[in-house]
């Protein structure tokens, strides 16, 4: 039988939910509130909450000041872009690994997780430099292939652990009805592999939208995504805080979009394979 | 076609060897199982036929053309697996046409050969399920006639029965058999059940510990098994084995009788035991009798002899049934 638990515990349980939800989320909350106050709301202490002269100026100088569609659009073209090929590279990658290991798969795996143990700003000078001298620098394609190529490992590692969890027999079976490598990763692997891919795909592109470090110091202007467009306004003429929360808000409100129509979907694909 | 042939086929994972040289001739068209305990080298040994393991050396011959070295799609077999392995995202039209898919066939052509072995298989009514929707039985049905329905060369199955439970086990051993004399292909069945192997087998090969210890029909094995391991392995309940003074009387290290060649009777002739459990299944009784100075014995007697726990017996051998080996576990032939 299974446990009971009284009405008063899950009344606790619930009202501790709330509390860490709101703790996560208010931040969030509060700049999404700053970005609707005047400059001088936004500094005041004590600060309000719902009863401040609601604006929205500080959208109308934002867009006014920087091109937000520009920006997105570049954001968009950098995430798309860098786990489009990501996951080009990383399903027949996971595959190898998963089904036809060699004796140093799992040194292979540890080593390119290891490369994420790095702090990247140790590279930075090297790649800078790299950068410079085959002209990528605040260019997309340049972006696209820094941020694929730092998240790779953790595409590669995530697809390995779905693509485990699929029987052996299965691609076997695939195998003795006269399947190649190629058609058996197109029409048995990766359908089967949907779930995962596709939180794989999703995580990747989050993690690429939310990137800063190597969008910053290698893109200024052309290639520059919202990450960029949010920094400008931390800017040498002080800090703006309502204009800078409006710039935030304006940059995370498509991947917070994102997030909340495919939440199912990634939580599905992160728990995939840990229940039978 | 699909003759068969290894030779001196050896496999060995880094320094273990699992198959010290098969040499074996399936014929053409011939019900072959491959049977022996768990971790004797049998599913290997098909995964080798099937090219889903690499020979280590040997050649393996599919109608006198060596596939060593040739992929699994190119060998012109087809597998069921225990696990049925079929396809999760596709229906069971899907799972069966995927192979015809794989050759390139034309939709209609497709359509037409898989609705057929459908038929064949009662499966026609599931054709649009996915494999979730379908008991167990018909999933085993779905994956043979993935098997079926390329034609192969040869039918490669692994324990495919082994899920199921014990009544549809037997209308599907029944029915895998029929379908094999219908389509007269080459079958290699393993399983570690002697009784299917028995009762499906054209002949049998029996495995033990990476080695072939005799090859031959049913009754061969049954009748006249070259080794101890034989004897035992094959019948049910298995074979008695008497040692000492009482196989020196006959010329033998060891000599075996089956339970059904033990005759028991209240009084007689024949080594006298007490009945330590008395087994009725109705048709027949099976009584496991301590007989001092030999040992736990166990007897088959048709119908009723009214025997329990603690009665004495007589159990006298069929002089003409016994099976003596010698030193070395190898049967002494007269």
């Amino acid at each position: 039988m299974a446990r009971r638990v009284s009405p008063a515990r899950i009344a606790v349980a619930t009202v501790a939910a709330w509390i860490v939800g709101f703790v996560i989320f208010f931040p969030i909350l509060w700049m999404i509130l700053a970005s609707f106050k005047t400059e001088l709301e936004a500094f005041a202490i004590p600060p309000s909450f719902l009863f401040f002269h609601w604006t929205i100026e500080n959208y109308e100088t934002v867009q006014g000041r920087s091109d937000y569609i520009h920006h997105a659009l570049n954001s968009l073209v950098v995430a798309g872009g860098s786990t489009l090929i990501a996951m080009l590279i990383a399903i027949p990658a996971a595959w190898s690994m998963a089904f036809a290991p060699s004796k140093r798969t799992k040194d292979t795996l540890l080593w390119m997780l290891s490369t994420k143990m790095m702090p990247p700003v140790g590279v930075l000078v090297p790649i800078y430099l790299i950068y410079r001298t085959f002209s990528l620098l605040d260019t997309l394609g340049g972006l696209i292939l820094v941020l694929c190529l730092g998240n790779l490992p953790i595409v590669i590692w995530m697809l390995f652990t779905y693509f485990k969890e699929i029987p052996k027999d299965i691609l076997e079976a695939a195998r003795m009805d006269g399947a190649t490598v190629r058609r058996e990763l197109i029409y048995v692997l990766t359908p089967m592999a949907v779930p995962g891919i596709a939180s794989t795909l999703l995580l990747n592109f989050i993690l690429a939208w939310n990137e800063a470090f190597w969008t910053l110091n290698l893109s200024s202007s052309d290639a520059a995504p919202l990450t960029v467009f949010i920094a400008s306004y931390s800017s040498p003429e002080g800090l703006f805080w309502a204009k800078l929360s409006a710039a935030s808000t304006m940059a995370i409100a498509p991947i917070l979009v994102l997030g909340w129509f495919s939440q199912r979907q990634l939580v599905r694909g992160l728990t995939f394979g840990a229940v039978k | 076609m699909g003759h068969i042939t290894l030779q001196g086929v050896h496999k060995a994972f880094g320094q273990h060897v699992v198959i010290h040289g098969a040499d074996l001739d399936i014929e053409d068209g011939s019900f072959v199982v491959f049977v022996g305990p768990s971790g004797c080298g049998k599913t290997t040994l098909l995964r080798l036929i099937a090219g889903l393991e690499d020979v280590t050396y040997g050649r393996i011959l599919i109608d006198g053309t060596n596939v060593v070295g040739v992929p699994a799609a190119k060998r012109g077999l087809s597998m069921v697996f225990q696990s049925y392995a079929l396809y999760p995202h596709m229906s069971v039209r899907g799972n069966i046409g995927f192979g015809l898919k794989m050759a390139g066939l034309p939709r209609p052509e497709i359509n037409r050969k898989v609705e057929a072995a459908a038929a064949t298989l009662n499966l026609t009514p599931y054709l649009d399920r996915k494999p979730r929707e379908l008991s167990g039985g018909q999933r085993q049905r779905v994956a043979i006639g993935r098997a079926i329905v390329r034609e192969p060369k040869a039918f490669l199955f692994d324990e495919p029965l082994s899920n199921l439970d014990a009544a549809l086990r037997v209308q599907m051993r029944l029915e895998i058999t029929t379908l094999q004399k219908q389509l007269a292909t080459t079958a290699i069945y393993v399983t570690h059940d002697q009784v299917e192997a028995m009762t499906m087998a054209d002949r049998i090969v029996v495995l033990n510990a990476g080695r072939v210890e005799q090859f031959g029909s049913p009754l061969e094995l049954y009748d006249r098994p070259d080794n101890l391991f034989v004897a035992g392995f094959i019948g049910s309940p298995r074979m008695n084995f008497v040692g000492n003074e009482t196989a020196k009387q006959h010329g033998a290290a060891t000599i075996g009788v089956r339970p059904e060649h033990l005759r028991a009777s209240r009084d007689g002739a024949g080594w006298e035991g007490k009945v330590a459990v008395a087994e009725h299944l109705g048709s027949d009784t099976f009584l496991h009798v301590d007989v001092p100075g030999i040992g736990k014995l166990t007897a088959r007697s048709v119908g009723e002899l009214g025997l329990t726990t603690g009665d004495r017996v007589r159990l006298l051998p069929d002089p003409g049934r016994i099976h003596r080996f010698d030193g070395e576990g190898k049967a002494i032939r007269s």
